[in-house]
């Protein structure tokens, strides 16, 4: 079991992993992630990756559409691993 | 098999070879047939080829030069001797305004087929007016070839294609060379070498000295020093002055991108300067150091003999030039 | 005896106080040893030996300025011994002039660090009066991490001057492209639908971590569209077109602080789509974490930037000498497309386009070449070889 503020914590571990220099504080957590951390195509795979690594959940491309904001990637988490 | 031979006795061998092939060779100059020679390279041709084909002449060179350039005009292949190069001067006006031109001024008509050989270089206390290197002069000149045999190999092969050639030649032997003793390889009879290029006597990869003649053999002992402190040095030898090998000049350069030209002319207006300059035309961008000269002191040769040493280009002359090319 | 003199620290500096010695007289010294603290208005930078030796003299002191060149140290080499030092009247012994304060860089070593990318300004010369030699470039050539576009800075730069010298860098490249290089260029919309579909079915069925991204597609299919057009991939070279031996794309990617860099897949045309993903995936690795090789950063044919789902509709480019040609790829995105019966549908589409020297190609071969590209991407299965 995983609660949200784990699962949140996890995310943005691995985030900061992909792009160093973020600061969480100025993310919003319910707009599109990708455009406010500027992820290109692969960073975005790697951070998909990182997640795979810790969490041990496939992530198939088909599940992308769901994974838009930073919330959405979290309550995707919880309910793979939940 | 190969064979030992001196210096002297590879040009005594060539003209000989000359003499008996082509009856229109002859040879002329101070002291050739009584004498022998003032080098005693013609010893014993008189007796064996009589006096109409070895002829001693007065002291005269520009009155000898000149019969040997009317014989080659008239359909001989003349050997004039000059016994050294300070005396040529006295006959640069037949060479210089008749043997290299008359080819040209004629239209072609009339080529002059002519060998001169004369001694060069200093290193054996004869003094400054027999010292003195003057091949850079000749190798300024449109319509001669100029070459400078400095192995037996060279001295025994260059007088054969040089009478061949339809043009006036001059070769210059250096007087240091002489008793040199050498291995000549063994081709059968043909003994001729080739004289357009420049060859290389050493291999080496960090920096090439260029040099001809005299200071071959000074070129080759600073090598073995450098390979001692790690340096690997080219040698390459010029062999033909006219005209100069411009592609091993240049393949040396971009082989080794360092460059000691070593010569015992002076610098001012030498021949080194002329391949340095080539240098700069042509591979200017191959080069990683400044390219450097060792070359005769800016005097008169002198006759005593430390004073005469220290006026020439030497071997640790030139290892210290080459070093100087490297921090 | 051994001049140690102040090396240039960066292209833009000319003078330098010397802040500490970290040797003193008698000390021996290795190469690549620091043997002073010099400021350099930037920054104060350990400044290293490239001699061995023992230290003779210290000539400098602390706090003095001096200019590039300035002599700071004397070492002796191995088995040297000091010279007698100069009286009182007696003069100095006739030597060659005192070399020139400006950098003294052999003509060769010039040619090749031009050939190279390599940054003459920040290689210590080891020739005569310390001009920079061949070697010496083809030394600092092969330190890793050194991209073409990116020198290091000196390691005590701060970021700041990191990104300002990488700007300078890209300045420098840029500028000459445009000074020297007459660009045409030509664009092209590819529709994606097969590859993309193709692309998702092969992706459902690997690992995750053996996905593959559209960007490992677009760079196979330009690395065998260039196989019929060999005149795009190569160097401008001393007034002519010297064809690549293999096709090495450099792959533009842009550095999160800033700036980009282009490192080369190496013969991308002659690898499977797996194992050039995974080339990929670690270029792009270690491009962002500065562990380059010599050999990527000097050995791009031709460079493709593709500016990927968050970027642009088209991009046009500038070719970075001495290539003579740029691939570039927009945004993938559904647009209205109009099929062979005249029907309009919505596509994933993305926008080719090509940057070439018009010294080397014509517009018209351009053309071809894109619409190679298109076809090929319209097989992807057979990219997959």
């Amino acid at each position: 079991m995983m609660t949200e503020e784990e699962a949140r914590d996890v995310v943005i571990e691995t985030l900061k992993n992909i792009a160093p220099e973020i600061a969480h504080e100025d993310l919003r957590h319910d707009r599109p992630l990708r455009y406010q951390v500027d992820l290109d195509s692969m960073d975005w795979l790697n951070f998909l990756l990182g997640l795979n690594k810790r969490l041990g959940i496939e992530i198939p491309e088909s599940d992308y559409s769901r994974l838009i904001t930073l919330d959405d990637v979290v309550d995707y988490l919880l309910s793979k691993v939940g | 098999m190969t064979r030992r031979l001196s210096y002297r006795e590879a040009m005594r061998e060539a003209m000989r070879e000359a003499l008996q092939n082509d009856p229109r060779v002859f040879l002329m100059g101070e002291d050739v047939g009584r004498y022998g020679g003032t080098y005693a390279f013609s010893k014993g041709f008189l007796d064996e080829f009589g006096p109409e084909r070895i002829r001693d002449t007065p002291l005269s060179e520009l009155g000898f030069v000149g019969a040997g350039i009317g014989a080659a005009l008239g359909g001989l292949r003349p050997i004039v001797e000059v016994m050294t190069v300070n005396f040529s001067l006295l006959a640069l006006d037949q060479i210089v305004n008749s043997a290299a031109l008359l080819r040209h001024m004629s239209g072609g008509q009339f080529p002059v087929p002519l060998v001169i050989r004369m001694c060069t270089g200093a290193g054996r206390q004869l003094a400054a007016q027999h010292s003195h290197s003057f091949e850079g002069w000749y190798a300024h000149i449109p319509g001669i070839k100029v070459l400078a045999p400095a192995t037996i190999e060279d001295a025994r092969g260059m007088l054969a294609p040089a009478l061949a050639d339809p043009d006036p030649v001059v070769i210059f032997e250096h007087c240091g060379l002489f008793n040199v003793e050498g291995e000549l390889p063994d081709n059968g009879d043909d003994c001729a070498v080739d004289i357009a290029s420049a060859k290389v006597r050493r291999a080496g990869k960090d920096v090439a000295i260029i040099t001809y003649g005299g200071c071959l053999p000074k070129a080759l002992a600073a090598a073995e020093t450098l390979a001692q402190d790690g340096i690997s040095a080219e040698v390459l030898d010029l062999r033909v002055l006219r005209p100069l090998d411009d592609a091993a000049i240049a393949a040396a350069v971009a082989k080794c991108r360092r460059v000691v030209v070593v010569d015992e002319n002076w610098k001012s207006g030498g021949l080194a300067a002329e391949i340095v300059a080539r240098i700069v035309e042509h591979a200017f961008f191959e080069l990683d150091a400044p390219v450097a000269r060792v070359c005769a002191e800016e005097v008169p040769i002198p006759y005593a003999k430390h004073l005469e040493e220290a006026a020439l280009p030497q071997p640790d002359k030139i290892v210290a030039a080459v070093k100087g090319l490297f921090a | 005896m051994i001049e140690f003199k102040l090396p240039s620290l960066g292209a833009d500096m000319d003078e330098g106080t010397l802040l500490e010695w970290k040797v003193k007289p008698g000390d021996a010294v290795k190469k690549g040893q620091v043997i002073a603290v010099v400021d350099t208005a930037k920054a104060a930078v350990d400044v290293e030996c490239w001699q061995e030796g023992r230290v003779h003299e210290l000539v400098a002191a602390i706090g003095e300025k001096m200019p590039v060149g300035a002599l700071m140290a004397t070492l002796l080499a191995a088995g040297e011994t000091a010279p007698r030092r100069l009286g009182a009247g007696e003069a100095a012994p006739a030597g060659p002039a005192a070399p020139p304060l400006r950098r003294l860089i052999s003509p060769a070593a010039r040619k090749h660090a031009q050939e190279l990318g390599v940054e003459l300004e920040r290689i210590a010369g080891t020739g005569p009066h310390g001009a920079v030699t061949l070697e010496d470039v083809e030394k600092a050539a092969a330190v890793p991490a050194e991209p073409p576009a990116a020198p290091v800075p000196p390691p005590a730069a701060p970021a700041a001057d990191k990104a300002a010298e990488m700007r300078k860098a890209i300045a420098a490249a840029m500028s000459r492209s445009k000074r020297e290089i007459p660009h045409y260029y030509v664009a092209e919309d590819i529709p994606l639908a097969r590859a993309l579909a193709w692309l998702s079915a092969e992706n459902a069925r690997r690992p995750m971590a053996d996905r593959l991204l559209p960007a490992a597609l677009l760079l196979k299919a330009v690395a065998r569209a260039l196989q019929r057009y060999p005149e795009l991939n190569g160097y401008w070279r001393d007034g002519g077109f010297v064809p690549g031996e293999r096709i090495n794309l450099g792959v533009a990617v842009s550095l999160r602080q800033g700036g980009l860099i282009a490192p080369a897949l190496l013969d991308a045309a002659a690898k499977p789509l797996t194992q050039l993903m995974q080339e990929l995936a670690d270029l792009v690795q270690r491009t962002r974490t500065g562990s380059l090789k010599s050999s990527e950063l000097n050995e791009a044919t031709i460079t493709v930037t593709n500016l990927g789902d968050q970027g642009s509709h088209g991009v046009f480019g500038v070719i970075y000498p001495p290539q003579v040609a740029l691939v570039g790829f927009g945004r993938v995105a559904e647009r209205p497309w109009v099929d062979a019966d005249g029907g309009l549908k919505a596509l994933p589409v993305v926008t080719a386009s090509l940057a070439a020297d018009h010294r080397v190609s014509d517009g018209h071969r351009g053309a071809l070449f894109l619409r190679e590209l298109a076809e090929l991407l319209q097989h992807p299965e057979e990219l997959n070889r």
